[in-house]
């Protein structure tokens, strides 16, 4: 099947007063049309800046230096503002992370709706009015028809969320950009949206680009993973094989530390250290101050993906050629 | 050798800071210890009614959400007591009611004896009680120095002796929170969601607060510094005593930093109970049904069962018990009259307000914590 999108070796660059910083380097993945792909990965990885670069947001002075992105075989990636205007909202849905800076505060979210809908729709206002409610409802506002005209500082910090998505997908957009879209909201609500988003996907053929730390979520619904770190992706795969089976040693370390719902434990697992700076990312792989298999070319040579059983992992443990080739028994023994 | 940021937190570390002013006396989770926070019948209601002259043409009675409506707990010191519940319930509402950032409608609350208000007019007061925020870009001020936010409240209550010791202490903070001292130099916008939410909570421990209320504080951070944030925030607890109220959606989360839980529908709380009773003989219906929505992790192709029925507005409550249009044992009396958080028959540390529990006919608890351990 082709790919609804395409991205390829996608570079983000920061020039700041004390050097260019690399955000994202060599970034690539595809996602079909009905296809959900999840992306987790280390607060900072670069999972955000992934989303806003397909979508045209990168904040000044992030750029893209290289790469390319396409929707349905067109380049987006270089498109003039207004064309790349019109392609968001309509084309793409954005979800972001902070519901607060895609909510205009002066205006009521039913307004707020409406207007997204009459331009992308070119539906008449009683018309978008009455789907504006009914998105609120499919999102789980409760009186929906009352608080269509409340302010967006009248809604908790969970209804706000929500009306973010709603915003996203009145569209129709055949992308969905989705930053940490359920993090705020009650397992019971989580289960709502995800539903929601798995209908779209099934009945309209949407795409999701699903962004969240939430590993439930994923399991749920996603159908590949895609592990960040570091501004690169360190492995990629069926759901079930990176969550169950994860093959590079961030992975592991990722999966051991998700807090188990059926008992307590004194201590969570963690994964020792910390992410380095984008300033001063290590030579070789960007995780091996942190990694317990590291060896010495690591230290030197940066990991491309590679295949590592039914994944692919940017970790040397995979290359047959490596000195110190690990299989993959051995990382989970 | 690259930078490497190998900092394991804990409230050693923390204890052997160059503070100027140190705790009182450490004391650990002592069961019976005096409440650090109290509250009594808290209420918080909001007019949400159209403006004025709208409101007279379409002929509409004022609205008023009652966001929270009837909230007693008491936190002892040293303990952890955590709120959950349907979004919208009002759990963000009560967090800003116990550090007095809205003032209630109804009932009071205690900080460690004193009322509220008397406490927040004293600084020294004051600086005992610090909130992490559920939007921390929000509580950023997007034209400080990452450094400067974090030792605001340093210097709010002059905590440190001079610049230098200042700075010392931010770094140690950052580090706490897995950011590096140099981070400290950078604006909020120059940060990832996760890392924002790190400053915040960085942020909060500046001045040593001895109780900490806790906005879904780790929502936006991946599990392995979810993990590291949890750690340090029990080793605090273990070591300096700190009492934390604490708000989340994750259940996991939730059971591995709590000593008791309140779960919350629509304004009151439903069942208020040791962590792991409420794990394991979960009472209210209400609960039983959250427990049912938990995500999947096993991906055993178990349906997560949503909890059924609409959500009601907080505006226009049920009469009797709020959560009866949704409960398979809602009766006559659940209609009619609001059941009041008591004792429950069978596990009695657990109240619960469920006239089912209290008539004994939601099915014989021990029986249903036995099938579950089955499971
Ligand atoms: N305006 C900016 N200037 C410089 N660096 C930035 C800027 N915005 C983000 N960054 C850096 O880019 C990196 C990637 O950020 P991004 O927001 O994509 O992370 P993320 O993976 O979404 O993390 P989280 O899970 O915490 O949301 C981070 O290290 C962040 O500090
Ligand atoms: N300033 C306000 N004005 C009007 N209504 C408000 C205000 N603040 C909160 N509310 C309402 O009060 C109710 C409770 O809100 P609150 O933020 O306490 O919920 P919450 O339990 O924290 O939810 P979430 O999990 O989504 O954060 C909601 O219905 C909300 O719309
Ligand atoms: S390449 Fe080396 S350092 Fe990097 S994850 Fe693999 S073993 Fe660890
Ligand atoms: S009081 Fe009645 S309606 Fe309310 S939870 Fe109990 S059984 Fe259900
Ligand atoms: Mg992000
Ligand atoms: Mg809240």
């Amino acid at each position: 099947m082709a790919a609804l999108l395409e991205v390829r070796n996608l570079r983000v660059e920061f020039p700041t007063r004390r050097g260019v910083l690399t955000a994202l380097d060599g970034v690539s993945f595809d996602i079909a049309a009905g296809e959900v792909l999840g992306v987790v990965g280390e607060s900072g990885a670069g999972k955000s800046m992934t989303g806003a670069a397909i979508i045209g947001l990168l904040e000044p002075p992030g750029r893209i230096a290289g790469g390319e992105i396409r929707l349905d075989g067109q380049r987006i990636d270089n498109l003039p503002y207004e064309r790349m205007r019109r392609i968001r909202g309509k084309e793409i849905g954005a979800i972001f992370q902070d519901p607060l800076t895609t909510l205009n505060p002066l205006y009521t979210v039913g307004r707020q709706l409406v207007e997204t809908m009459q331009v992308h729709l070119g539906i008449g206002a009683a018309e978008a009015r009455r789907r504006a409610i009914g998105w609120l409802e499919h999102v789980g506002i409760p009186a929906a028809a009352q608080r269509v005209d409340s302010y967006p500082h009248e809604f908790s910090g969970g209804m706000r969320q929500r009306v973010v998505i709603a915003l996203a997908l009145c569209a129709e957009p055949r992308l969905v950009v989705a930053d940490e879209p359920t993090t705020a909201l009650d397992v019971s609500i989580q289960a709502q949206i995800i539903a929601l988003l798995k209908r779209l996907t099934r009945e309209k053929g949407t795409a999701v680009m699903l962004i969240t730390h939430d590993m439930g979520v994923i399991a749920e619904t996603a159908d590949r993973v895609a592990v960040m770190y570091a501004g690169r992706i360190a492995e990629i795969g069926p759901v079930r094989e990176v969550v169950k089976h994860p093959r590079h040693p961030y992975s592991v370390g990722l999966m051991a530390s998700i807090p188990p719902l059926d008992r307590r434990v004194e201590r969570l697992a963690q994964i020792e250290g910390a992410m380095p700076r984008l300033s001063a990312i290590p030579p070789g792989c960007a995780f091996n101050p942190r990694c317990p298999h590291a060896f010495d070319r690591c230290r030197a040579e940066r990991p491309e993906l590679l295949e590592a059983g039914a994944t692919r992992a940017a970790c040397w443990l995979y290359d047959p050629a490596s000195e110190k080739h690990v299989p993959e028994s051995a990382i989970h023994g | 050798m690259a930078e490497r940021i190998v900092h394991e937190p804990t409230g050693e570390d923390f204890a052997a800071l160059p503070v100027a002013e140190r705790l009182p006396a450490a004391r650990g989770a002592v069961p019976d210890a005096a409440p650090m926070v109290e509250a009594e019948d808290l209420a918080r209601h909001f007019d949400v009614s159209r403006p004025w002259l709208q409101r007279v043409l379409a002929r509409e009675p004022r609205r008023i959400l009652r966001a929270v409506d009837g909230v007693s707990f008491a936190i002892p010191k040293g303990t952890t007591l955590s709120l959950v519940g349907e979004s919208g319930c009002g759990k963000s509402t009560v967090a800003r009611l116990v550090v007095g950032l809205y003032a209630p409608t109804r009932g009071r609350v205690l900080f460690d004896g004193q009322d509220l208000a008397r406490a927040r007019a004293s600084a020294a007061q004051r600086r005992r009680m610090q909130m992490i925020f559920q939007d921390p870009y929000a509580s950023l001020n997007p034209r400080w120095r990452v450094r400067d936010i974090i030792a605001e409240p340093i210097r709010a209550f002059g905590l440190v002796r001079d610049r230098a010791a200042q700075r010392d202490r931010v770094a140690e903070l950052l580090t706490h929170v897995g950011l590096s001292p140099l981070d400290g130099e950078k604006y909020p916008h120059e940060f990832s969601g996760g890392q924002r939410q790190r400053i915040s909570i960085a942020r909060a421990l500046s001045s040593n607060p001895e109780f900490l209320v806790c906005d879904e504080p780790t929502s936006a951070l991946d599990v392995s510094v979810q993990a590291q944030i949890l750690n340090l925030m029990k080793a605090l607890q273990r070591e300096l005593g700190l009492t934390y109220l604490f708000i989340s959606h994750n259940l996991s989360v939730v059971r591995q930093v709590s000593d008791r839980i309140g779960v919350m529908y629509l304004g009151r709380i439903a069942e208020l109970a040791p962590a792991e009773t409420l794990f394991t003989a979960p009472r209210h219906p209400y609960t039983r049904a959250l427990m049912e929505a938990i995500p999947d992790l096993e991906m055993t192709g178990r349906q997560r069962v949503p909890v059924g029925g609409e959500v009601p507005s907080p505006i226009s409550p049920p009469p009797g018990c709020p959560f009866h249009p949704r409960c398979p044992l809602a009766d006559a009396r659940c209609r009619a009259e609001r059941p009041a958080l008591i004792p429950a028959r069978g596990t009695e540390e657990t109240l619960v307000a469920c006239h089912a529990v209290e008539e004994g006919r939601d099915g014989d608890p021990a029986t249903a914590a036995s099938a579950r351990a089955l499971a």
